[in-house]
């Protein structure tokens, strides 16, 4: 890189890139050339930044300047303001939320501040593309020392780094690998699980985006490692991007020696494949997703045996998630030690989140093991949208629960989470606000593993679908106090008998804002009211003394439920509302009021 | 193997390492409820997908509860079967599952057979407290001329698909949509006949509810025999009358032969006739066919193939059709003795009867399911009209209030009544080999066979082989039963037949026909298969004529109809020809 005096990073995530961001590479390409500085100014599609929420962005180095929300006509300006004349364009710079002040350099928005990525080092940085850039940042350096370690001290040093698998489970990623060494076969396979599934989390995408080659480098040294001299990374056919990046990864390896026959001159042989998952997310199971590898239905079976035993054609394979496997070089190439520094006593390292919901600052961020929820919600992700009320933040996704107001100041790490009802999972963090109905949040969850559930077995297949349909019982304004004794019992039956993780953990949404927001439930059920005002059917509409009988929402209902004479007070007749609120977005005097 | 000790209930299990922790209950006398799992000994059929979770047990240490008949033992490990979490679990599970389940038991099929009844029965469901108005999985009705699939109540247990699968190597069954609406069935959808399901119904004597199960033909029967100018016949297939008794609840493998026939003419059949019968007519074609085979061979003809295989079980002749439909000169050309039967009836017979063709209705009882759809090919026209399988029978004999057990025992009529042992061997694997061997022997050599005991061919391994002397002729026979094993067989052949067999039979379900998918069902006990084929060879031991060709009555028809064995005649009524057939 050295060679330019100035690179433009542009994102070129999927998110960016659906928001033209391609076409921006290709302006800001043409527009260099036209002044013709194309030796002394590279552009850089890279992977993502992470600030979603402000894309499409582009970055300029070295001075680090940050442009947000750019549109392909910023272009033009961009070049001849900043590249050829040294003037920051002011009006694509970020704005501090509070100070309402541009920021110019990224280090000090406080998006970034608290961040420290590991995982996502290069994403943002690097041409994913090119594999060169990725070796200038030390890639494939850790594969290269590994080779010179016995495959014991490879585990050993995994295992001291404290690496939990970041997938969900939160397993130690040291010892995995290691029931995978000690079980001997004439095969054994390395897999990669990028089969992301939860809603709104993508950070296993990003990192694929954004630098696939650390996650080839790292199979390789799992490969090593355990003694495979395969490996198959699993991933859902909707990521064409990550696919493709991911290929050209592979090639590009295959072509620099670094996979394949003998790799770096030494006897260690191991080359990658590819296999599409059709976005099951049981098959994120890892026994489902060597199911659904073998051609077979994508639906898990019962442990043991592990994988680690009889994986992939019965032979010992190893899953790690994506995330897990992008730390994997960067333990070795600045050492356990002092990869261990960095989190919380049994969670060590980073963690990625994908922050979603009513949060500003929407997009995928990381940091050290031990933040606090606070830290992230408000520092990082800037509070909460419109100024309302935070309510909950669910972590973990379907599989997780909601935590609230009090847990704010809890550091984040594994057990911490599962102590206070919820889970790590693979690091969806959805926040909510005062507008949220809790059982109506439950509802959306189990839509979704009612939805994923593969059907296997008893618990997950009816007793899911049961879930659903007491709490779509409960928001319709049709349930009862007793509704809530069995969604309490038939939860702790799922999560104590279903097959596999995913069925385990389907009620978690239930029983976690069961226990939080008892309150909200009951007043469904016993009052039949939502006090989030979100349940349609457990509302009403009602014109108060605000009405100055203008007339426009008897105009507007299409149901004629609105009576009332010119310049007197108008009312709703209950029997023939239908709800749909069109009254309400036509009163000009905030005259109507749903309760 | 290792030995482990596991605490169960507060008693001491000493198991092998790897056993499960339901092995291990059974070792001690705890009997774990179960439903999806089953384990057919001997068959190669284990169905531990685990997935009803009816027998989940406390395991001390473990977070959640553990599936008894999937979890292995390990040493010192301590497990509890009935605490009150555990009964609770499943109560609940088996509440959920019945919440999806119809509830019109009483018009049911299985009703009386049904493993989820038994079970709710066992845990005193009385309530549905979930899912009492939820809703009902429901998918559309496929009714062939054999199967008949109701998936509404289906549990996905996968036992059928782990036998169409694993034991039958068939794969016409396998789990498609996902979710509340997941259900076992063919790919895409598509109805069971349009695939290449062969029929054999081994889906059906595994199920444990009223999904799969037999079409029945009963009413069509009772309404023949209702009609005064119809001349209603009936043949009952050999491995009938080793099983028929067991609907009555008497022990497995007790003959019932006389009180069998008796029931069907207090039925109100006209005649009473055993498939037997027609199995060794069966006998003198295919047993002439393979030694003219054997024959032509030794004098170099290149068009004439081996091995011979046997073509009586229509299972296997849809497998055969289905998977080897490029070598369809292999089978025998012999039609089964179903159709034999049937053939006879309507030719011979009726002329001799004077009996109009249309006004002659030929019914079969049959223990299998695969025969329903062998009656209804269209090459052998009308030849069947009806088929019951022995559980319709035993319906029809309780319909008509017959106190079965103390029925006076009753003989076949002539002619078509008469048969050998070798007849009544056909119903168990191995049976229809040994049959033809009788009567090959004495054809080839000429002299008279002193032991008809082959009893290197007997038994329930899934394939047995043997050589046997003809005279200077070395007779290399295989027997297989399975559909697996037969596939195994088959690609031997294909690639060359290196083992130079002469004869293979095949016999398309476990144990052959006394396993038939249309018996009483064996709820998973195998010992009562091999105490049905036990009962064969007891009724063959006990007849007088052993070997098809000494059947009198079998003599008769060829003198006075056939002439003799692979005559012109014979061949347009008794033999047949294969389609090959392309299926999903």
């Amino acid at each position: 890189m050295s060679k330019y005096m100035m690179h433009i990073l542009v994102c070129g995530g999927t998110g960016c890139l659906s928001s033209q961001s391609g076409e921006i590479v290709e302006g800001l390409k043409k527009a260099i050339e036209d002044i013709g500085m194309q030796n002394q100014v590279q552009v850089v599609k890279t992977g993502c930044f992470g600030f979603c929420e402000k894309g499409p962005i582009v970055k300029i180095l070295p001075d680090n300047t940050f442009y947000v929300q750019v549109k392909p006509e910023d272009v033009e300006e961009i070049v001849s303001e900043h590249i050829v004349k040294g003037r920051k364009v002011e009006r694509l710079l970020y704005e501090n939320p509070e100070s309402k002040t541009p920021i110019s350099d990224s280090k000090h928005m406080n998006f970034y501040k608290k961040q420290m990525r590991v995982a996502l080092r290069n994403c943002g940085f690097i041409n994913p593309e090119n594999i060169e850039e990725y070796i200038a940042r030390d890639g494939y350096g850790a594969l290269a020392k590994v080779l010179t370690l016995s495959q014991m001290e490879v585990i050993e040093e995994v295992k001291k780094s404290g690496l939990r698998g970041r997938g969900g489970g939160g397993f130690p990623t040291g010892l995995k690998w290691e029931f995978a060494y000690k079980n001997v076969a004439d095969q054994k396979y390395v897999v990669c699980n990028a089969d992301e599934g939860d809603p709104g989390a993508f950070m296993d995408r990003s990192i694929l985006e954004g630098d696939p080659h650390s996650i080839v480098e790292a199979m390789a040294i799992c490969g090593y490692a355990i003694g495979a001299t395969k490996g198959l990374v699993y991933i859902r056919a909707e990521y064409p991007l990550a696919v493709k990046r991911l290929e050209c990864a592979i090639a590009a390896a295959r072509e620099y020696g670094l996979l394949g026959e003998h790799i770096l001159g030494t006897a260690f042989s191991f080359d990658i494949e590819i296999r599409f998952g059709a976005g099951a997310f049981v098959c994120g199971e890892e026994t489902a997703l060597i199911h659904s590898m073998e051609g077979k239905r994508g639906e898990p079976t019962t442990k043991p045996p592990f994988p680690a035993a009889s994986g992939y054609w019965a032979k010992p394979t190893n899953v790690n998630n994506v995330e897990t496997f992008a730390n994997i070089p960067v333990i070795f190439l600045k050492g356990a030690e002092w990869f261990s520094k960095i989190g919380t006593e049994k969670s060590k390292g980073t963690k990625v989140f994908a922050l979603a919901g009513k949060i500003n600052n929407v997009g995928l961020i990381e940091v050290p093991m031990g933040t606090t929820l606070r830290e992230v919600i408000y520092d990082i992700g800037g509070g909460i949208k419109g100024g309302k009320q935070f309510k909950a933040v669910q972590t973990g996704g379907p599989s997780g629960g909601c935590l609230t107001e009090k847990d704010l100041d809890t550091p984040i790490d594994f057990d911490n989470l599962l102590a206070k009802g919820s889970m790590m999972g693979s690091g969806g963090m959805i926040v909510m606000d005062e507008d949220d109905c809790m059982p109506a949040v439950a509802k959306f969850y189990l839509e979704f593993t009612a939805e994923e559930s593969c059907g296997k077995c008893t618990p997950c297949r009816v007793g899911t679908k049961r879930l659903l349909e007491i709490l779509e019982k409960i928001v319709s304004g049709r349930g009862t106090p007793k509704d809530l004794d069995t969604l309490k019992e038939l939860s702790e039956v799922i999560k104590d008998t279903a097959l596999c993780g995913l069925g385990q953990t389907a009620s978690n949404p239930v029983l976690s804002t069961l226990k939080v927001f008892e309150e909200e439930y009951i007043a469904h059920v016993r009052d039949h009211k939502c006090p989030a005002k979100q349940c349609s059917a457990l509302l009403q509409y009602r014109i108060t003394e605000k009405c100055v009988g203008c007339t426009a929402c008897s105009r507007v209902c299409p149901v004629g439920a609105i009576s009332g004479t010119v310049k007197k007070q108008h009312t709703i007749d209950i029997s023939k509302c239908i709800k749909c609120g069109a009254c309400e977005s036509k009163c000009r005097f905030n005259a109507i009021v749903k309760e | 193997m290792a030995q482990v000790n596991v605490t169960i209930d507060g008693k001491v299990a000493h198991v092998e390492q790897g056993s499960t922790i339901l092995q291990a209950a059974q070792s001690v006398d705890i009997k774990i409820p179960t439903l999806c799992y089953l384990n057919l000994h001997d068959t190669n059929m284990e169905n531990k997908t685990a997935s009803c979770r009816i027998c989940v047990v406390e395991v001390e240490g473990r977070k959640n509860l553990a599936p008894a008949c999937a979890t292995p033992v390990m040493e010192g490990m301590v497990v509890k079967t009935n605490t009150l979490r555990v009964i609770n679990a499943r109560k609940k599970v088996l509440e959920l599952m019945l919440s999806d389940h119809p509830k019109d038991c009483m018009a049911c099929t299985k009703l009386g057979d049904c493993e989820l009844l038994q079970m709710a029965e066992r845990f005193g469901i009385r309530e549905l407290e979930v899912g009492k108005d939820g809703a009902q999985s429901t998918y559309k009705k496929d009714i062939g001329v054999a199967i008949q699939r109701d998936m509404d109540k289906c549990i996905m247990c996968r036992r059928c698909e782990t036998m169409c699968r694993q034991v039958q190597s068939v794969q016409a069954l396998s789990g498609i949509n996902r979710g509340f609406d997941a259900v076992v069935a063919p790919a895409f959808e598509v109805p069971l006949m349009e695939t290449k399901c062969v029929q054999c119904g081994q889906c059906v004597a595994v199920c444990p509810t009223g999904a799969l199960t037999e079409k029945e033909y009963t009413d069509e029967v009772v309404k023949a025999l209702m009609n005064p100018h119809q001349t209603v016949i009936v043949q009952v297939a050999p491995a009938v009358r080793a099983a028929l008794g067991e609907a009555f609840g008497m022990p497995a493998g007790m003959l019932v032969t006389g009180k069998m026939v008796a029931a069907l003419k207090q039925i109100g059949f006209d005649y009473v006739f055993d498939t037997d019968f027609a199995a060794d007519v069966t006998i003198m074609e295919e047993g002439h066919e393979l030694l003219e085979r054997l024959n032509k061979v030794a004098h170099g003809e290149k068009d004439v193939k081996l091995p011979i295989l046997t073509s009586c079980c229509p299972a296997w002749v849809n497998f055969y059709e289905t998977e080897y439909g490029e070598i369809l000169d292999l089978p025998s050309t012999a039609r089964s003795p179903q159709q034999m039967f049937g053939t006879i009836a309507k030719s011979y017979f009726a002329q001799k009867m004077n009996i109009e063709k249309k006004e002659l209705v030929v019914v079969s009882v049959m223990p299998c399911i695969a025969k329903k759809y062998e009656a209804a090919r269209e090459e052998f026209g009308e030849d069947v009209d009806l088929v019951l399988t022995t559980r319709e029978l035993a319906r029809l004999i309780k319909q008509c209030n017959i106190d079965f057990e103390k029925l006076e025992e009753a003989d076949f009529d002539a002619p078509l009544g008469e048969s050998t042992g070798a007849g009544v061997i056909f119903g168990t694997t191995g049976g229809v080999m040994e049959a033809a061997l009788r009567t090959a022997y004495e054809k080839a050599t000429g002299k008279i066979l002193e032991n008809v005991d082959f009893e290197a061919v007997r038994g329930f391994e899934g394939l047995r082989t043997a050589t046997i002397s003809l005279g200077e002729t070395q007779l290399n026979v295989a027997v297989v039963h399975g559909l697996s094993h037969a596939r195994k067989i088959m690609e031997e052949i294909k690639a060359g037949n290196p083992r130079n067999f002469h004869a293979i039979e095949v016999m398309a379900c476990p144990g052959g026909c006394i396993g038939g998918a249309g018996q009483p069902y064996h709820h998973g006990d195998v010992s009562i298969l091999k105490k049905r084929q036990a009962a064969l060879y007891t009724e063959d031991q006990g007849k007088v004529l052993r070997k098809s060709h000494e059947n009198p009555f079998v003599q008769e028809v060829y003198n006075q109809y056939f002439k003799e064995p692979l005559s012109q005649k014979a061949h347009e009524l008794l033999h047949t020809h294969y389609h090959k057939k392309e299926r999903l």
